[in-house]
């Protein structure tokens, strides 16, 4: 069949989706940050959408924040990049599925050296095999974790035990997705909706009740800008940053914020309280801030999961108003509990956040 | 070889610069432009004018060092440049001939490689909960001292395998994989890097 007019420019904007067996590659920032995030992805793709994924223990470090700081040179990088897949390749897999934007971008952007420039495939293979006796071949499929939650974002909502619907006035929540520059910036093709349009946090957001907001700086990067942050004397970039992109969303009053990045999820978070503990200024109502949702917070509410399960106790803005508005049904004595209900005492308040 | 033609055997810098038009798109777009007195579209522009003692200049300035790395750029420049590569092109010749010891901003590569460069080679991570403390990182706020203070407790709870054998959130990396890594540091550099970061600063302070 000839697809034509739309269907043929739309279809430029689409990317390719492996439909199961994947090679799942952890984020550091991730795991430290939000431990909860990667643990639901699992959950949701092995127990509510049956895909087979494996976790390997073998994997390290991808080096990208290194990479992207200047400290390590592009070499160590695309080696360890071809380990990360000679692990994949070990374990029978070809559809390689990072967590981390930054990751998905170093990824993406190794593959595409090694085609512009077949010498540094050639110095990869020598370097990694000279250095641990192994050998690689790469992905069929690389997509990103939010990919594939975003592909099966039909089925979620199928599934779904709350939407992203307020329930006193039973309008859509009002939502504000970020992706990570590394997501489509670089690489337009690689993301879904490409750069003008992407559409990979959106798509989920629309298909489980809620409606995006479209404000103006909506494509700014939260500011990580890697080592603008490491080193503590740089991190008023980074501040700025996000501070630019509150200011320009706080008018549209948004409900929550989702993010794709691990960085951005959470600067958006914690920049909020710095701004309120530093100025007095809160961004959500009544003294409280912008609750920042990772992508399978997102989804884990919807399918009805407990949100300190998720780890969602682990934000410095707290999710109860969103919980509230959407009307979850949890319990604030289990927040703050320890393994097996152990009580391990309270995070402290802030001076001016209200959590 | 001059600057450029150690410039231009970097694959970061071949494809960073091709032809700049001096638009400035990659000026507008710039969120480091934004905030720092910083221009991307002069760095293509000097680069591509290839006066050797300017490029000397950028190699010496804080200026290489502002870049967020956040590749905007790399999307929006009409002619398919990539100021935030050649950047990073800068940057590596930079560490590599010790210029960057001459700036401020420079010399911050030291603090990168104690904290990034170590955690990698300790824990086979980037970032690790264990070396996060709220006098480094404020920002964290409370909630970050009451995960570390229980950390044992509220990773478990909530199913990860916190310095754990095996598969799964905040596992162990086995030593078997820490040594492929540390393997890999070596062939491909990233040691000797680490190590002439601290000479060219211990040289630097001695003067
Ligand atoms: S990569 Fe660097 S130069 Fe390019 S837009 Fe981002 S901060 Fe600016
Ligand atoms: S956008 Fe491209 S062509 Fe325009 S000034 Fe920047 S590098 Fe040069």
């Amino acid at each position: 069949m000839k697809i034509e007019g739309k269907q043929r420019l739309w279809d430029e904007y689409q990317k390719e989706i492996a439909d199961d067996h994947y090679y799942f590659a952890r984020s550091c920032i991730r795991q430290n940050f939000f431990p909860g995030s990667e643990i639901a992805f699992l959950r949701i793709l092995k127990n509510y959408l049956h895909k087979d994924v494996y976790d390997d223990p073998h994997q390290t470090t991808c080096t990208g924040i290194a990479y992207h700081s200047a400290l390590i040179p592009f070499e160590t990088t695309r080696a360890v990049v071809a380990r990360q897949f000679s692990l994949m390749n070990q374990a029978g897999y070809e559809n390689f599925v990072p967590s981390c934007v930054t990751s998905f971008g170093v990824y993406s952007e190794v593959i595409e050296t090694w085609h512009h420039f077949p010498e540094t495939l050639e110095q990869a293979r020598q370097q990694l095999y000279e250095a641990t006796g192994r050998k690689f071949s790469c992905p069929e499929n690389l997509v990103h974790t939010s990919d594939i939650i975003y592909k099966y974002r039909m089925e979620i909502a199928r599934q779904s035990r709350y939407k992203l619907i307020n329930r006193n006035t039973g309008e859509p929540l009002k939502v504000v997705e970020h992706i990570g520059c590394h997501y489509a910036k670089m690489f337009p093709k690689k993301g879904v909706g490409g750069a003008e349009f992407p559409s990979v946090l959106s798509g989920m957001i629309e298909a489980w009740g809620g409606a995006v907001i479209d404000y103006p700086e909506r494509r700014h990067c939260c500011g990580f800008g890697f080592r603008n942050y490491i080193i503590k004397e740089n991190r008023g970039y980074s501040l700025s940053n996000s501070k630019l992109k509150f200011d320009s969303m706080e008018p549209y009053k948004p409900d929550f914020i989702v993010a794709n990045c691990p960085g951005c999820t959470y600067f958006l978070d914690r920049w909020q309280y710095v701004i309120a503990e530093t100025t007095g200024k809160t961004y959500g109502a009544e003294g409280y801030g912008i609750p920042v949702l990772t992508y399978e917070e997102m989804a884990g509410l919807v399918l009805g999961m407990d949100p300190w399960d998720l780890g969602m106790q682990l934000h410095q803005v707290s999710v109860e108003s969103l919980l509230d508005k959407i009307n979850i049904q949890y319990d604030p004595a289990k927040k703050y509990s320890g393994y097996m209900n152990e009580n391990i005492g309270i995070p402290e308040k802030p001076d001016f956040l209200k959590i | 070889m001059s600057l450029v033609e150690l410039l231009k055997k970097d694959v970061r810098f071949q494809e960073g610069l091709s032809a700049c038009i001096n638009c400035g798109t990659c000026t507008a777009i710039c969120p480091a432009a934004h905030f720092y007195n910083y221009d991307p579209r002069i760095i293509a522009d000097t680069i591509q004018r290839g006066n050797e003692a300017d490029i000397l200049d950028l190699l010496e300035s804080d200026t290489i060092w502002f870049c967020g790395e956040c590749l905007s750029c790399k999307t929006r420049c009409p002619r398919n440049n990539t100021p935030g590569y050649i950047v990073q092109a800068l940057r590596n010749l930079s560490q590599e001939l010790g210029c960057f010891t001459k700036s401020e901003r420079g010399r911050q590569q030291l603090e990168v490689k104690r904290i990034i460069g170590e955690n990698m080679i300790k824990y086979g991570y980037c970032v690790y909960l264990d070396e996060i403390d709220l006098d480094g990182h404020p920002e964290q706020g409370p909630v970050w001292q009451w995960y570390k203070d229980h950390a044992d407790s509220i990773l478990k709870r909530l199913g990860a395998n916190y310095k754990g054998d095996g598969p799964g959130t905040m596992r162990k990396i086995s030593e078997e994989d820490m040594s492929e890594l540390n393997r890999i540091f070596e062939v491909t550099g990233a040691i000797k890097r680490f190590e002439d970061i601290e000479q060219h600063c211990r040289v630097e302070i001695a003067k």
